[in-house]
């Protein structure tokens, strides 16, 4: 008897590498909420250093001015630029997650208003990141 | 030994190098499949197989061709085979489907076609989870019909039509796990009651002939009940059912706010 199975044509389909699963290919749903992750910890981590360094005024305004002066180089203006445009981000999907709960129709609209809030990040940069990289380069110039 | 190949059809057999060439009609796809043998191997691994299929196919028949004619040692369950008792609900291209009710043609044949188990419940063997999990989460929120009171004598509970309409999304559900194991929630946290238990404590929160709604939303209402969906909607894109999960979901959380009856239809 001979075996029926036939031998894998050299070099015709690539085999992973690593025997680990694949990523779930979910859709706006899943993604929009691995985004909302993803911002939310990092404005956690933010307002966690924010609300440190403001409380410095009170113990010592002198270090308070030294801390905010070693903010003012081109590094931290392109953490400010990430900083707005995932709280941006966060703040509108997070409306569009309480419509989801609130609204009788939420579920339904759910996908539309995904990219409504990305249409309105996009329109809420176009705003503020032209600005934002002049007093960047600003900074770099003087 | 010297094998001497035979002219003709066993060409292909006896020397691999030679193309396969399929029947009329049929096209020759490739089915990645990641497989789990607990007495062998310590980590799954992904082996691949080519199979002529039909574009009207289903992947259950592609399976079912290895399974019986390359290698008997594939595991995974079926029973209907018509997409009725929700037995092979598995990962088919990262997302969760019914292998009974995924056409080849509806995917891309020119490409190798991941098939994986259900992901979140724990591997038993190659496409087979343990469901014990999944069911105890089902049998926890009651999904039975609860009435203190006699039905009328010598007749059934009545309900009106639109009564009936209420919770019929919900009853169109085969607990195949498709939705629950398609949650990121319940991926990470195997407390979750998932979306699948959610759907079928729906069906009798929203039945006018139900009497223990309360029950069941003290039973959700919790941190690990119907607060932890995060509303990706993965369960509601996985359904086989079309069942609008995540609405039901929604109709749970807000019933828990508000007295059932009084939560707007949409």
């Amino acid at each position: 008897m001979v075996s029926l199975k036939p031998a894998p044509a050299p070099g015709r389909v690539p085999l992973p590498k690593a025997p680990a699963g694949t990523v779930y290919r979910g859709h706006e749903g899943m993604w929009s909420w691995v985004l909302h992750r993803i911002t939310g910890v990092a404005i956690f981590f933010f307002l966690l250093v924010h609300v440190l360094d403001t409380a410095l005024v009170r113990i010592s305004p002198q270090t308070y001015n030294g801390v905010i002066a070693t903010y003012k180089n081109p590094i931290m203006g392109l953490g400010e630029l990430f900083l707005v445009a995932a709280i941006v981000f966060h703040a509108f999907n997070g409306l569009r997650i309480i419509l989801i709960d609130f609204w009788s129709v939420g579920t339904r609209h759910q996908r539309a208003m995904f990219w409504i809030v990305i249409a309105l990040w996009v329109v809420t940069m176009a705003g503020f990141a032209p600005r934002q990289l002049m007093v960047i380069i600003s900074e770099v110039a003087s | 030994m010297t094998i001497t190949a035979l002219p003709g059809v066993t060409d292909a057999v006896m020397n691999p190098a030679i193309k396969r060439r399929p029947a009329e009609g049929f096209t020759t796809i490739t089915l990645i499949v990641r497989r789990f043998d607990p007495e062998v191997d310590s980590e799954p691994r992904w082996v691949d197989y080519d199979v002529d299929t039909l574009p009207t196919d289903r992947i259950l028949d592609a399976l079912h061709k290895i399974k019986w004619e390359q290698d008997g040692s594939l595991t995974f369950r079926r029973s209907c085979a018509h997409g009725v008792c929700g037995s092979d609900a598995m990962r088919i291209n990262g997302r969760n489907r019914l292998a009974c009710k995924t056409l080849i043609k509806d995917l891309d044949p020119t490409k190798p076609i991941y098939i994986e188990a259900i992901k979140g419940l724990p591997l038993e063997k190659d496409l087979v989870v343990d469901m014990e999990p999944f069911f105890a989460s089902f049998r926890a929120v009651q999904p039975f019909l609860q009435s203190h009171t006699a039905p009328p004598e010598g007749r059934e509970r009545l309900q009106s039509a639109a009564d009936r309409e209420r919770f019929d999304d919900t009853t169109k559900c085969i607990l195949c796990a498709a939705c629950t194991s398609s949650c990121p929630v319940f991926w990470t946290d195997g407390q979750y009651f998932g979306p699948a238990a959610i759907v079928n404590a729906h069906r009798f929160i929203f039945d006018s002939r139900d009497e223990e709604a309360e029950v069941r939303l003290d039973i959700l209402n919790d941190k690990e009940g119907v607060w932890r969906c995060r509303t990706t909607f993965n369960c509601s894109e996985a359904c086989p059912r079309g069942i609008q999960i995540t609405k039901a979901i929604s109709e749970v959380k807000a019933a828990t706010i508000r007295r059932p009856d009084k939560i707007k239809i949409a």
